[in-house]
């Protein structure tokens, strides 16, 4: 009898979930319900079918990359600390922790690293490129059937042009902060979490 | 030698107090349902339940206090705060921001590398917090109902409480069930046996008048068998002949509810074991529609069978879960449009359970029929309310699919229940990939504005 749920996280966890993320004890312990409700296999760990049950993200184009972005490099499952870590790139940029930590670890929410997380939504094959392929695969996913290949290429090339400044005919992650500047990153990509 | 006299002794203790307590139950329970009439006693009972359940939190506060913590509040209100723009707009709201100057010949915005950020965030949202997955799983407590199966998140629990939640156990399982149980047979029984017995009568009008008294009673006793306490709300709309009520689904309670205050046609599939027997005995006494495994996938020989019905004047109102799954009631899902379609008078009920007193639910991937039960006879009690509304009809030039929808929005207005277009078929089965494609489509329309010849290209 008691809490079940919070019994399986321990408080060592959740501080160092704190430590790492920034999100607040209540907001971690609120997560954790979630995952678990996730969980269906209750292993534990989320596996890429406990993703695609979600009906919501299942409809969303771009469903599948958002999935594989909470994957490290050629694993199956992830477990309750790499669901925090990655979600932790969409809490909100406070201003007390713009200036909070001087010694050089940028917090997991930062404008950069949110802005590497779209990138790697780009970047496919994970070589810190997105080519033209990469980026007509992506668009071919957001679209579906209902733009020809030929408009599709012609939207690639010009979006390559606009944005590569090296000539290599390809969008490093450094144009792709470039090009990105004038929009309001941290609001278009942070979640208000609640408490 | 010395047992005899008290083994005696025993034996005449053990007779008084079955009869006493047959007695009680003969006065207090079965008799009133016989006639319809309560003594209140169910009401009381919830009252002083209340208060308790009002003690135990005002104590968990305390103790929560004590320690520093914060309570565990659940996330009644959401784990997160969304917008209420579209995706289109939000994407045309990013690409002016990102490059004002960005227009094509024909004067509409192209595609703009920053778009995938709106379809990011909606994605990740969705996975913090959906309208759909939480649904399938019993809804989370405000306050502890002194049940072991809600505690999950409850913590701060003083001694005091503790013998209390164990004094409640002792209750629940070593007084209420028993009782429950031997009701619940006794409800089921009479019910096979009396309808058999009715379904002898030759007389048309005797057999039914006698089948709805015998019907009724019946389902009086498994009321009183779950202890439910149940409030009934405009009356006057209850369905009639000829008509079909459709009422939301949360458990296999809900028929009991609704057939203990009127007298309906149940449809359902032909099952086998106990249920068929029930089922068998019902028929007799008067006509439900009852459909081979077979049937159920011919479309047009359900929807003949449910006209024909409707048709007949002298026959019940037909009873219809249109969801066609079991919903956790914190909302309404997609209406299948079947009962729609007949063209009869549709009578929309509404039943908003308080999940306080005991979570009705059947969570049929967790637990099956008979666990279900027994966790329903173990709880406080199922505490209800039902609304019937004003009859429905289909408007001139109205689909089924329209129909249904209006229907639905009605009933989760009433019940204060979220109306969503899911489907509750994605309790099992995936999503279909038509939603996907929609979402495509809808985005396309961004990249090549609504200028006709270049989409036809």
């Amino acid at each position: 009898m008691g809490s079940r749920a919070s019994t399986l996280l321990r408080e060592e966890e959740i501080e160092e979930i704190k430590k790492e993320t920034g999100f607040s004890h209540s907001q971690i312990t609120r997560l954790y319900s979630r995952f678990t409700s996730l969980d269906k296999g209750e292993n534990g760990t989320l596996s890429r079918e406990d993703f695609q049950r979600i009906p919501e993200l299942a409809i969303n184009p771009l469903g599948d990359r958002i999935i594989n972005a909470f994957f490290p490099e050629g694993e199956d499952q992830v477990n309750f600390r790499g669901f925090m870590r990655t979600l932790a790139h969409f809490r909100p940029i406070e201003d007390n922790e713009k200036n909070k930590d001087p010694s050089g670890t940028e917090p997991l929410n930062s404008r950069t690293n949110k802005l590497l997380f779209a990138f790697r939504l780009y970047d496919l094959d994970r070589d810190d490129k997105i080519s033209r392929d990469e980026l007509l695969q992506v668009l071919r996913m957001m679209v579906g059937v209902n733009i020809s290949d030929e408009q599709l290429g012609s939207i690639a090339d010009r979006t390559i042009q606009e944005a590569d400044q090296n000539g290599d005919n390809s969008i490093s992650f450094n144009e792709f902060i470039k090009v990105l500047e004038k929009v309001d990153v941290e609001q278009k990509m942070s979640i208000r979490f609640l408490h | 030698m010395d047992w005899f006299p008290l083994d005696n002794l025993l034996c005449m203790l053990l007779g008084i107090s079955f009869t006493v307590w047959f007695t009680l139950l003969l006065v207090f329970i079965i008799v009133p349902a016989i006639f319809g009439v309560s003594f209140g006693i169910r009401r009381l009972y919830m009252k002083t339940l209340l208060k308790i359940f009002e003690w135990a939190t005002l104590r968990m506060e305390r103790g929560a206090r004590e320690k520093n913590h914060q309570l565990y509040k659940p996330y009644s209100n959401g784990i997160i705060a969304k917008e209420p723009t579209s995706l289109e707009e939000e994407i045309q709201e990013v690409r002016r921001s990102a490059s004002p100057r960005e227009l094509d010949a024909n004067g509409t915005p192209e595609f703009d590398i920053s778009d995938i950020l709106c379809f990011c965030r909606r994605g990740v949202e969705s996975i913090v917090d959906d309208e759909v997955t939480k649904r399938f799983s019993a809804e989370e407590l405000e306050t502890w109902n002194l049940l072991t199966r809600s505690s999950a998140h409850f913590q701060h629990l003083s001694l005091r409480l503790t013998l209390l939640w164990g004094l409640g156990v002792l209750v629940r399982y070593g007084v209420l069930l028993p009782l429950r149980v031997t009701l619940a047979f006794t409800g089921v029984g009479l019910l096979v046996v009396l309808t058999t017995i009715v379904g002898f009568l030759p007389n048309r009008r005797l057999k039914n008048i006698l089948s709805d008294k015998v019907h009724l009673m019946c389902y009086r006793i498994c009321v009183r068998a779950l202890t439910a306490i149940i409030t009934y709300h405009d009356r006057a709309n209850k369905p009639r002949n000829g008509g079909i009520c459709v009422a939301n689904h949360t458990s296999p309670i809900d028929v009991i509810i609704l057939a203990s205050d009127g007298c309906y046609a149940m449809v359902g599939q032909v099952h086998g074991g106990l249920m068929g027997i029930i089922q068998k005995a019902m028929v007799k006494a008067c006509p439900h529609i009852w459909f081979e495994r077979s049937e159920v996938k011919d479309r047009h020989l359900v929807a003949k069978r449910l006209s024909d019905h409707v048709k007949d004047r002298g026959k019940l109102p037909i009873l219809i879960f249109p969801e066609g799954t079991c919903i956790n009631n914190t909302s309404v899902m997609m209406f299948k449009k079947g009962s729609f379609e007949i063209g009869a008078t549709v009578y929309p009920v509404a039943i908003k359970y308080d999940p306080r007193f005991g979570d009705a639910f059947w969570n049929s991937s967790k637990y099956g029929m008979v666990t279900y039960l027994l966790r329903m006879m173990s709880s406080w009690a199922i505490v209800c309310s039902v609304w019937y509304l004003p009859p429905m009809q289909r408007q001139e030039g109205e689909d089924a699919v329209h129909f249904a929808n209006r229907v639905k929005a009605a009933i989760a207005q009433q019940g204060g229940l979220v109306d969503l277009l899911w489907d509750g078929g994605l309790k099992r089965e995936k999503v279909k990939d038509v939603f996907k494609e929609e979402q495509q489509k809808l985005y396309s329309r961004t990249l090549v504005g609504t200028h006709k010849d270049r989409s036809r290209s």
